[in-house]
């Protein structure tokens, strides 16, 4: 058994949950294209920095999320539910960690929404009077390739952050499937759900 | 006078279609909604906002989705604003949210407790993990569907993909933080698109005026 989930204790400060949610304030404001465009600079933050969430916590938060039904945006409130559960020792802590969690989730889920939302609601009532505008129509088509290589580089994080104890032969396999999920997707009209369970069974099975 | 601005979008009354009878029918339908949406929710948003409920035509929806996209947020909850505010207020856009949230956080959850329990079970972690390898494959797919768009950008082939890939070397390979790669990368993104588009309106309002004077 790797320990690449073995629970990653913290002790988070009052001050620890204010930069947590300051930080995620700020990338509401940048999540151009979605949650997701902002994951890479959550994974250098929570990850790489300042180790509030291990690689696996933080690549199953995404996953979980996806393969859940609802909009993507909640893999942020499952990060903090990780980080609230970390700060108290781990699910087994008991009903108070079940509190943190909870605490993380909120905390999480309203900095990452708040901004955006409140900026969207600004916009939608400034209406479309000056959808002609040259600058609008300049800023739209200015950040459209910026949101696709954010997209880009999130799936290479996702797929680069399984890998920190694989062998070549696994990491070719899993290379491999997200290949041909990526492309499967693209050009067919075939549900997810196919591909996830595909996904889980040859996991499963034990060929990565 | 041909090239007079059209306004093709008059300010709607609300009245012309059907729209949210009331925030308890946004809430439970924005609930509907995300509890469908399995990996993705844009067919599912279109089906049930245009085709069933009639809230919105095919071109408003484009247009509403195209701004909550480009607005920084999660789209389907930007999507949820949108249609609320302009039903409720901000009641309305509260309830749209609410929805879209509330369920699937719950299911979430639950899903995410149960993983805590069996996650250093072996087989659990090598499934999730191919699971994981799809939703890579999945993310990666949704940016080529996204990238056939910009051929009709205004930068040219040439800008987007160079831009594209300047974004994905900084944010992936560098891990430069996302708020410098936006000021940089995407303030000369957006002044080259402004230079573009000038002079393709230029270029635009030169023939049309060519062609009137026949």
């Amino acid at each position: 058994m790797s320990n690449l989930d073995s629970l990653n204790s913290i002790t988070m400060s009052a001050l620890d949950w204010v930069h947590l949610f300051i930080h995620f304030i700020e990338l509401s404001f940048l999540a151009v294209g979605g949650a997701i465009s902002a994951a890479p600079d959550m994974h250098r933050y929570l990850v790489v920095e300042n180790h509030l969430l291990t690689e696996a916590q933080f690549s199953s938060s995404i996953t979980l999320a996806q393969v859940a039904p609802g909009p993507n945006v909640l893999f942020v409130p499952l990060m903090g539910w990780n980080i609230g559960l970390n700060s108290a020792g781990g699910i087994q802590a008991g009903w108070g960690a079940w509190g943190w969690g909870l605490f993380g989730a909120i905390l999480c889920m309203i900095s990452i929404m708040l901004p955006s939302s409140v900026m969207m609601y600004k916009v939608s009532q400034w209406g479309h009077k000056n959808s002609q505008l040259t600058s609008v129509r300049a800023f739209k088509s200015g950040l459209a390739p910026i949101v696709i290589g954010l997209m880009i580089s999130t799936g290479w994080l996702l797929q680069k952050g399984q890998h920190i104890e694989s062998s070549n032969t696994s990491m070719v396999m899993s290379w491999s499937l997200t290949a041909l999920s990526a492309l499967l997707v693209w050009k067919t009209r075939i549900h997810l759900l196919w591909l996830l369970g595909l996904g889980a069974l040859l996991g499963a099975l034990g060929i990565f | 006078m041909p090239f007079l601005p059209t306004n093709a979008h008059p300010p709607q009354d609300g009245h012309t279609k059907p729209g949210p009878k009331s925030k308890a029918d946004l809430f439970f339908s924005f609930s509907v909604l995300a509890l469908q949406g399995f990996g993705g929710v844009l067919a599912v948003v279109q089906r049930e906002l245009v085709e069933k409920k009639k809230w919105l035509t095919n071109e408003e929806f484009v247009e509403q989705w195209s701004i909550a996209q480009i607005l920084p947020g999660p789209n389907v909850v930007n999507l949820g604003v949108l249609i609320g505010q302009r039903s409720f207020g901000v009641s309305g856009a509260l309830a749209a949210v609410a929805g879209l949230v509330t369920f699937p956080l719950i299911i979430l959850l639950i899903i995410a407790a149960f993983y805590t329990g069996v996650s250093d079970q072996l087989w659990i972690q090598s499934g999730l993990r191919g699971m994981n390898s799809v939703v890579a494959g999945l993310v990666i797919a949704s940016a080529l569907k996204l990238a056939s768009t910009l051929s009709k950008n205004p930068l040219g082939s040439f800008w987007s993909a160079l831009i594209a890939i300047l974004t994905f070397a900084s944010v992936a390979m560098l891990h430069i933080p996302l708020l410098y790669v936006l000021f940089v990368i995407g303030g000369a993104s957006c002044l080259i698109a402004y230079r573009k588009t000038v002079i393709q309106d230029k270029l635009g309002s030169f023939a049309s005026a060519k062609e009137s004077a026949r």
